[in-house]
Formats: structure tokens, sequence, C-alpha cells
């Protein structure tokens, strides 16, 4: 062992960088760095994928000293709640400062991946004139520009060979922007764009699919009919990945007839989304693709009824991955549970998330998918109801999980047949899946369950926990007995300043914490502010009043905290106070 | 307290899905953070304003529902393209129109959203009526024919069809008759 350790250091860098090439993950190269100055060195150099999964923990000036080979940026802006209306607009997480930094150190990037944060069509203008090399733009959840700042990207992108748009908010302006790839780019593999609310110039798609032999993942909106879907499938039979966009059509028609025949030519589809609009008398024409199918997403296609849902799934042998609504039903999921023995996620979405008057599924479809998927590892359930038993079962049936989010419809619903909090049977979760990174509970739940997450949900790395809980204890139990945490969100649940203040060093060892409609004071943030200058701890105050009297004893509506390297924002908005 | 007794008393009364015949009885332990309740969030409209009396499946007055911000947990802008897409599949469900032929015995229904323009909803008639129908011009309507299309609009005014582009014709057409020439050609000469 010591032979081998003074051995490596020997080595030349070169050789070492070579090595580090072969470890792709950040996290193992973050541990790589850690081991001495050489090994940090060489490996900052040598780094070409970066992630950053705060944009506010780091400046971009100090990201490109550090790693100033870096080609390939991963960013992620604000805090995950606000995909749930909960962090006002305008709160921050812009692109503009690391591109321009990026341009100025005459960066040469290739990548960018980027969620939850705002850019601007002039931000994507120098994007695009800046970066000869710039091949994949990935935009998640972001905001801020419009379909003008798209055809920059596709008409100066050279190199372009993935751009993929997923729910981002884009203003459409009716320009010609699939119209801006030139003639001379052939080179796109990747091109999503179904999130966008207006019509394409179909012609041009038409053109770009033919004229792109390496394109592998498409992904329509809702404007393509399907007459289009058919020309383009016929151009473009070696698709990996389908997304369709509007899926209607008469069945009689020559049209769909030859739809059909294109889709058999299609033996390479994996992957199949969107329905964006769908007739159901429609769709046996994709049955053929069933077979091969290792991932579905329907979840945007209410149209879909549980009884062809089902003949649908009743094709898919090998998915790995099912997004549906839950108007698949219970029985729905019984049919999931005895055809898709390869399922390692699914995910059910609320078709009508403040309703009742249809038969939601409840804690028998997951108890079902838990028994018959031995692979599944991932969930994200939204049900009307639940109960401890079918929790306790579930988690006899599938210690594997990674990742359990489990929603009840209405958040504080107890045990549907005893009544009680759903603890023992989140209990019973954490203690089964020793490898759960993920976890979010609802329901009605005591301090109770957090003393079990505390005690067996050691590798935890994010916990979100809303209208749960009776006191302090229950956040405390959390802090100190989740090693690994990484992010905490909490709403509407009666944690306070003894929970927050019992241990501040714990987080740094954390990206963020967020606390909205808690129990926390003002008083209690400044104080951990103070003492803790290496974390951001920012008040979001929309309540014009709260400005007016500075008393220290009122609550904090919303407060999120993050570790950073440079100091409180200097992009806060007027409703951010930055203690 | 009293946002919370509020609440409580909201609780009570909301609907909930336990097996049947168990009481509504409450949980036997709650605590209710202070500011659990409704929210008006002016901001975002695509707060889902859900009137949930025509859900209702119990015999009483519904209970006004309890919209938390941000609950369920699901991203806005997929909420806001299902609500979209829920729309237009009403719509699509609702484009079915009646059509009667003078001198047929009974009306048929056709489903507009089927067709992408006038010749293939043309063609289509055609075929379930067995019929011909001629070529459509602007100046002389429909010639070659004994038949011509025609729809009753959102006014209630007998139209010829072919004169709209089709998209207006699709969400402003209520029913379809095809007219014999006789009768048509009063449209035609408008």
């Amino acid at each position: 062992m010591c032979v081998f350790q003074s051995t490596i250091n020997y080595f030349p860098e070169e050789v070492l960088e070579h090595v580090f090439d072969f470890l792709s993950s950040h996290r193992d190269r973050n541990a790589v760095s850690l081991v001495c100055k050489s090994w940090c060195r060489v490996e900052r150099f040598s780094r070409e994928k970066v992630f950053v999964g705060n944009c506010y923990a780091v400046s971009p000036e100090r990201l490109l000293s550090t790693f100033p080979r870096v080609r390939s940026l991963t960013l992620k802006g604000k805090p995950h709640f606000a995909d749930f209306n909960l962090v006002p607009p305008d709160w921050g997480g812009y692109l503009h400062p690391w591109i321009d930094a990026m341009v100025k150190a005459r960066a040469n990037l290739e990548e960018l991946r980027l969620k939850r944060m705002v850019l601007s069509d002039d931000t994507l203008d120098l994007l695009a004139h800046s970066f000869p090399s710039f091949k994949s733009l990935v935009l998640v959840s972001c905001e801020g520009f419009t379909t003008d700042g798209l055809a920059a990207i596709a008409a100066n992108c050279r190199s372009l060979r993935e751009l993929d748009l997923q729910e981002n908010e884009v203003e459409d302006r009716r320009g010609q922007w699939l119209s801006c790839f030139p003639d001379s780019c052939t080179s796109l593999v990747s091109l999503n764009f179904a999130c966008l609310k207006g019509e394409v110039n179909l012609a041009a798609l038409e053109r770009l699919v033919a004229r792109c032999p390496n394109l592998r993942s498409l992904r329509l909106n809702h404007a393509v009919p399907l007459d289009a879907l058919q020309r383009i499938l016929a151009q473009a039979p070696h698709l990996v990945d389908l997304g369709t966009g509007s899926f209607v059509h008469d069945p009689d028609s020559e049209t769909y007839h030859k739809l059909k025949n294109a889709i058999q030519n299609c033996t390479s589809i994996r992957s199949l989304s969107g329905f964006l609009e769908v007739a159901s008398r429609c769709l046996p024409s994709i049955y053929p693709l069933c077979s091969s199918l290792t991932s579905l997403n329907l979840s945007y296609a209410p149209g879909i009824y549980s009884n062809e849902l089902v003949n649908l799934i009743r094709h898919c042998k090998k998915l790995e991955r099912l997004w549906i609504l839950d108007t698949i039903g219970d029985k729905g999921l019984g049919v999931v549970a005895s055809t898709c023995k390869e399922l390692q996620e699914l995910r059910v979405f609320p078709f009508d998330p403040h309703g009742v008057g249809y038969t939601a599924v409840t804690e028998e479809g997951l108890v079902a998918v838990s028994a018959g998927c031995p692979k599944l590892n991932s969930i994200l359930y939204f049900c009307q109801q639940m109960t401890n038993a079918a929790l306790i079962t579930v988690a006899k049936n599938c210690p594997n999980f990674i990742r359990f989010r489990l929603c009840t419809l209405n958040p504080t619903v107890p045990d549907a047949v005893t009544q009680l909090p759903l603890d023992e049977g989140f209990g019973a979760i954490v203690q089964s899946c020793k490898g759960l990174k993920r976890l979010s509970v609802s329901g009605l739940l005591t301090d109770q369950v957090f003393l079990y997450i505390g005690m067996y949900a050691e590798q935890l790395e994010m916990l979100s926990i809303a209208f749960a809980g009776e006191s302090d204890k229950g956040m405390l139990y959390v802090l100190n007995g989740c090693k690994k945490l990484k992010k905490l969100e909490i709403r509407d649940s009666p944690f306070g300043d003894v929970a927050l203040l019992a241990d501040m060093g714990k987080y740094e060892t954390m990206r963020s914490l967020w606390m909205s409609s808690c129990e926390v004071t003002l008083e209690a943030c400044k104080k951990l502010a103070m003492k803790m200058p290496r974390l951001n701890v920012e008040i979001i105050n929309e309540n014009e009043q709260m400005e007016a009297s500075t008393d220290d004893k009122q609550k904090v509506e919303k407060m999120y905290l993050y570790r950073t390297l440079v100091g409180p924002r200097k992009d806060a908005p007027a409703f951010v106070w930055t203690l | 307290m009293g946002k919370a007794a509020n609440y409580e008393n909201e609780l009570a009364t909301e609907l909930r899905l336990g097996l049947l015949g168990t009481d509504h009885h409450e949980p036997e332990k709650q605590s209710f953070p202070l500011s659990l309740v409704i929210k008006s969030n002016k901001r975002s409209s695509s707060e889902m304003d859900y009137n949930s009396s025509d859900k209702c499946e119990q015999d009483s007055a519904p209970p006004p529902k309890a919209q938390v911000v941000g609950w369920p947990p699901v991203r806005s802008y997929w909420r806001n393209a299902l609500q979209q897409q829920k729309k237009t599949e009403s719509d699509v469900s609702g484009m079915y129109v009646k059509v009667s032929m003078d001198g047929a015995p009974y009306l048929r229904k056709i489903d507009l959203r089927v067709y992408n323009n006038y010749p293939e909803l043309l063609k289509a008639l055609e075929a379930m009526f067995k019929c011909t129908i001629g070529v459509y011009s602007e100046r002389e309507g429909y010639s070659g024919s004994d038949n011509a299309p025609t729809y009753e609009d959102k006014d209630g005014d007998w139209m010829l069809v072919g004169d709209v582009p089709w998209n207006m014709f699709v969400t402003s057409c209520r029913r379809l008759r095809i007219m014999k020439e006789s009768e048509a050609k009063g449209l035609g000469c408008l």
C-alpha cells in the first residue's frame, strides 16, 4: 500500500491526467482533488466538465480560474420550490454573468446545461457568437428568452449537435427560428422543442430532418400535425427517441396509412413521448413500437383514457421508465405490474390536482407495482390516499429505492384505514431502502417520521417536507442524523429557531436549506447569518409591511440559505434581503 | 391561532376518500402551522381557480376546497400545459356536428377536428352520403352537382361551406346540411 502510494506520486502529470480522464463523474473528480496538492492541481487543469449545483455558490470568474479548461458547464439556479410558484419572479439565477465571464476568459465552451435559470435573447445571442465549437444546449425549466434567442443559436452555432428544451417558458415571437438553421447544418443529433407554444415552419423542419443523418432524438411541439410527423419519420427512420406533436387524424385516411408504414420502419425507437393532442383511435399505429420501448412518457396526454392506456402498456414489455397520469387507475397499474418487469422508474402525475370525482390512484396501485416490478428504484407518486400497511409492504418488496417521492393530493391526509399518521410507513421505507438518496414525504406526519429518517436514511441527500412534524425535534432528528444531506426543503411545518440554530456548521456541509411558512424568526436568521459568514441567508419578503417594522421576533415567511464562496450576491432584487 | 382554527373547520368539512362507511373523523394529533391556509396568490393566474362543485361525490353541498399555493407539487409549466390540453381535448371531443342531407332518412355526425381542410371534409361527406358535391368557386359556389354543403354558424345563419378560412369554419360551424341545388342557388348568389 505504502509502496503504491509513493510510486504513484512519481508518475508524470500527463499520466495522472490520463488516468483522471477516465473519471466522468464530478463527484469522483472532487474526491480525487482532495488527495494531495499535486493531484488537485492536475485534476483542476484537466477538468473539462464542471457541475455547479448552485450558481450563487461560486462566481464565474473564480470557476474559470480554478478550471481553465472547462468545456462543459452545468448550472442550476433557482431553488427547487420555484417549480411550484413559491419563489417570486425576478428572484435571480441569471445566466448572463457566466457567459460574459467565459467570453472574457476565451473559454472554449462546448456544452451548457441549465436548470431553473433566467436567460435573455441577448445572452443567447452572445453565446451563439462567442463559442465556435459550441455543441450542446440543454435548458430545463428556464425562462426569460424568446424564439428569437433560439434563432440566434440556430443560425450561428455551426457545430450544434443538441438543442434540448424541456419545460421552459419561451415567449413565441412567431419568427421562423427553425428556418434559421443554415443549409450547411447537418450535425444535429438531438432536437427537442416540445415546450414551444407557437407554430413552426413545417417545411423548414422537414428539410432540417432530411439533412441531418445523425438525428437520433426528436421531440416536436403541438403545432406539428400528424401528416408532418409521417413525412418526418419517413426521412428519419433511425430515430431512437421520438416525441410526437399533435396525434389526431382520420384513421381511414391515406396519411394515417402512410404513418403506419413509416412507423414500422422506425425500428430503433426506444423512447416515446408527446401526444400533446391525441385521438385515441390513432394510437394503434404506435403499437409496433411498443415491444422495444424502454421509456414512455404520456404525462402530457390527458386525452388517452384509462382503457386505451392499458391497451398500450400491455404491449410494452421492456419498459424501464414510465411517466403517466393517474387516470390509469389502480387497475391499470396492476397491468403495469404484470407487464413491465423491467420497470425501474415510475411517475404517476395527477390529472386533476385539485379535484375529486374521478378515481385517482391509491395505495393499491403502488403496492401492485412494487410487487410486480423487482427492478423498481425510483418513484414519484401522486395519490388520493395512502396507508402505513401499504408502505410497509412496498418497503419489503422494493429495498432498492434510490428515489422515493410520495405526494398525497391532500397534504395532511392520514392513513386511509387506521386514520393514524403515516410515520410508520415512511419509517419502513427508510429502514428498508438503504440506498435511498431522495425522499419526499406527505400525508399526516408527526416528529416520529423524522426520528426514523434521521436514524435510518444514511445515504439521503435530498429531503422534501411539507405540512409535517410537530416541533423542532423533527427537524433536529434530520439534521443530526442524515450525514449526507445536501438539500433540505421545508414548507408549512412547525420548525423554528431552536432547530435552525442547533447545528449551524451543518449547513456548510449542505448545498442549501429552504424553509417557508415555518416558525423561524428574523432574529434567528440574523444570528445564523452573523455566525456563519460562508452562508448566504436570504429572506424573501413579499410583504411590504414587513419592511416597515423591523421586529426581529416576527416570523420569516421564506428563507433560503446556501453555502457560498463569494458572499452575498449582487443581483438580488429588492424583496430579497441577504442578512 | 385563528387561522389554524379556520383550517380545522375546513378540514372537518373537507371531502375525504376513506373507505365507504368510515366516519370523517379528524385525525388524533394535528399541528397546524400558522400560515397553512388559503393564500391569494396575486401573481399567478395559473393557480387553478377550481370549482369543485361539479365534481362532488357527496350529496351535501361541497365544502370550499382549501387551495394551497404550490400543492400538490407539480411544475407550473406542466400544469398549465395540461390545462391547455384538457381544454383542447374538450374541444376535440366537442367538435362533433350533425350533418343532414336533404332527402336522407336520418342524420349523421362527424368530427370536424379529424379533417385538416375543406377537400378532406367534402370527400368524407361524399363518402358518407354517397353523393357528389361539386367544385367550389368563390363566385359561383358549388358547380357540377346537385348538392351544396352549407353550415349553420354561431349566429344561426346558414352559410355556404368554403368561404372562410378552414380554422374559422371549424370553430364557428354548429351543424352541416347538404342542400339540394335548387335551395342552394339562393345562397350562392349572395
